[in-house]
């Protein structure tokens, strides 16, 4: 139980096609996470999973089901949205219970499942609090839990994390990993955060323009990228682009090298450069490079090195990692 | 430390400004209220002096409330006016509830012309309301001012509702609507708290021309046993001789009913302000 899919789904707000045919196939217990740019359509995909907006056409199936038509409440899913969205006149414990309460669950089986899910989420100190009365992290964390006790097929999370600090982030995102582990649940998620998505997702589907550019695993993504726009969205630092045709490949139209790809030298190598700008985050050094021969190039090395603006450098990409991209940005393998 | 002077200086001249204004606007109540309780000579002489054991004199509540109808009059004020706020309120904010929330065709044009009726006085339509009223057989019933004043108050209601439910997250209505709440149950049980303050505002702002109208009382509804307080107080001014005394009495104890509404209203404002959303 709990699979998802989804078959030429279009949607348009008036004569903006924000979605312009979206198949793809969820798989029961996978994490699935949406990335791409703002204003891409992630979220308008997530709602109209979730029923809050209807499709202007194509068809959706829950466990085989086509739920077009059946109200949100009756999908057997249970969303956890960006800006918490508590009930603010409810108790932490009403908040969760809520949604039982109105399929008219028994009292005790409401009792119970509240208990175990505010176990799961440490959670027991609070359940007699208003959500006023919480941190960011603990309303996060309501949030998720009012998902939980629905045991739903599907959860869907909507940036879930993006309001929280650095440090709760990465908190947090551990815990939604073992929650997956523990659940066993389809979660599809929705996220700015590449490192949320390479850590987190089963399965990662970059969207742009209303268009699924590619669907893989986060290691299929990084290293065989379908076209330009994957490419350059997946890994940070962003892939280096490189016409082909400075470097005499006639078959391909750009080539791209991963930053991590290309390795330094200051005695010799393939392109010679000028440092112009260094960046020392401790774990890598990141080099910026202008050079004749390929233009700006970005440079990731791993641990400390001492390159300062102005030194001449010698820059050569590691073999069998560049990726080639023909006229039409499809990527040549 | 200058800073300090200088704020502390601006509240003063805050305060002072804040200060002549509330003795401005509270100094007609006050002369209303002294001069109710001093006998006729005295309001005359001395207008301005505050009651002494000699001009101090009940005869103008003795008179109004000895008139014995005065309690009906009340009645229906407080009537009137309670159950037109309530409409007011019901209808306006479901109305602007769904101008907000849903999209569909005629939606700017509905909202438009609701708000038309903010610049067109209800009066103009006197003539046309009064037919209406003796058509259906509502002359000098109350249901008649409930109705007139309803339809008053639901523009300004609509306009300043709808504006304050566009601030209502989406997603706490998405949130709602996974939960399985009608949308019904999402508009009185989430909405409408979080817009309690423009609610009372609303209220307010509805109430006041409501109680002290006197147009729509005098037209529609002037017979004796649907006289509104306004009406009914104006017994006491006659073409050649007006009763000050009573009239004084009638408008000081007209104030209260009013004023009760007035604090309860405010209180919800201000602890909606206080208690605040949660995001
Ligand atoms: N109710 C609406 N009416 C008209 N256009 C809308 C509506 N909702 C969304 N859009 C448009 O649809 C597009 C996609 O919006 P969506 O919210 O899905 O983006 P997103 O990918 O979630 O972006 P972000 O990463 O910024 O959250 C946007 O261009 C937006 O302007
Ligand atoms: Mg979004």
């Amino acid at each position: 139980m709990g699979s998802l899919q989804l078959q030429s789904v279009r949607k348009s707000f008036g004569p903006v096609d924000v979605l312009k045919g979206i198949d793809l196939d969820v798989e029961d217990g996978e994490f699935v996470i949406f990335v791409g740019p703002s204003g891409c359509g992630k979220s308008t995909l997530l709602r109209i999973i979730a029923g809050l907006e209807d499709t202007t056409s194509g068809s959706i199936r829950i466990d085989g089901a086509e739920v077009s038509a059946v109200p949100p409440a009756r999908r057997g899913i249970a969303m956890v949205f960006q800006s918490y969205a508590l009930y603010p006149h409810l108790t932490v414990k009403d908040n969760m219970g809520l949604g039982l309460k109105q399929a008219g669950t028994a009292k005790a089986v409401i009792e119970e499942r509240v208990r175990k899910a505010s176990a799961m989420l440490s959670l027991e100190k609070y359940l007699d609090r208003r959500p006023a009365e919480l941190s960011g992290g603990q309303r996060q964390r309501v949030a998720i839990g009012r998902a939980i006790v629905r045991e739903p097929k599907l959860f869907l999370f909507d940036e879930p994390l993006s309001n929280l600090d650095a440090a709760l982030r990465v908190h947090m995102r551990l815990e939604i990993a073992r929650l997956h582990r523990e659940l066993k649940a389809t979660m599809i998620y929705v996220t700015h955060d590449q490192v949320e998505a390479m850590t987190l997702a089963d399965k990662i589907v970059v969207l742009d323009g209303g268009v699924i550019q590619q669907v893989g695993s986060p290691m299929e993504l990084y290293n065989r990228p379908a076209n330009l726009f994957v490419a350059g969205f997946i890994g940070s630092p962003a892939m280096n682009f490189v016409e082909a045709a400075r470097l005499g490949d006639g078959g391909a139209k750009t080539l791209g090298i991963r930053p991590e790809h290309i390795a330094l030298s200051r005695e010799s190598g393939e392109w010679e450069g000028k440092v112009i700008h260094v960046e020392h985050l401790g774990a890598d050094t990141i080099v910026y490079l202008e050079s004749d021969r390929v233009g700006l190039l970005t440079v990731r090395l791993f641990g400390e090195h001492h390159y300062a603006p102005g030194d001449t450098v010698h820059a050569t990409p590691a073999a069998g990692q560049v990726h080639r991209f023909g006229a039409d940005g499809r990527a040549i393998h | 430390m200058s800073k300090a002077r200088t704020s502390l200086s601006r509240t003063t001249v805050v305060h002072l400004a804040l200060i002549a204004y509330t003795l401005i606007s509270v100094f007609p109540v006050f002369l209303t209220l002294i001069n109710s309780v001093k006998s006729r000579n005295a309001i005359f002489r001395n207008p301005m002096q505050l009651p002494t054991a000699e001009t101090f004199d009940l005869v103008g509540y003795t008179t109004v409330l000895g008139q014995g109808d005065f309690a009906t009059y009340f009645q229906n004020s407080l009537i009137v006016t309670v159950v037109a706020i309530a409409l007011v309120l019901l209808f306006g904010a479901m109305a602007a509830f769904a101008l907000s929330e849903y999209r569909f065709r005629g939606n700017t044009l509905m909202g438009l012309y609701l708000a038309l009726g903010i610049m067109i006085p209800i009066r103009l339509g006197t003539v046309a309301i009064l037919q209406g009223m003796v058509a259906t057989g509502l002359v000098n019933t109350l249901t008649a001012l409930v109705l007139v004043y309803t339809a008053q108050g639901i523009p300004l209601a609509v306009f300043i509702l709808s504006e304050f439910m566009k601030t209502v997250s989406d997603d706490l209505k998405n949130a709602g609507r996974i939960d399985g709440l009608s949308e019904y149950a999402i508009f009185f049980r989430l909405v409408l708290p979080l817009v309690r303050p423009a609610m009372a505002t609303v209220a307010v702002f509805t109430m006041i021309p409501i109680w002290n109208d006197l147009w729509f009382p005098l037209i529609l509804a002037p017979s004796e046993a649907t006289k509104t307080v306004t009406l009914g107080a104006q017994i006491f001014i006659g073409q050649f001789v007006t009763n000050w005394n009573a009239v004084l009495a009638a408008l000081s104890l007209a104030i209260f009913p009013v004023l009760v509404l007035y604090l309860l209203f405010s209180r919800q404002l201000i602890r909606g302000i206080t208690s605040g959303a949660v995001k």
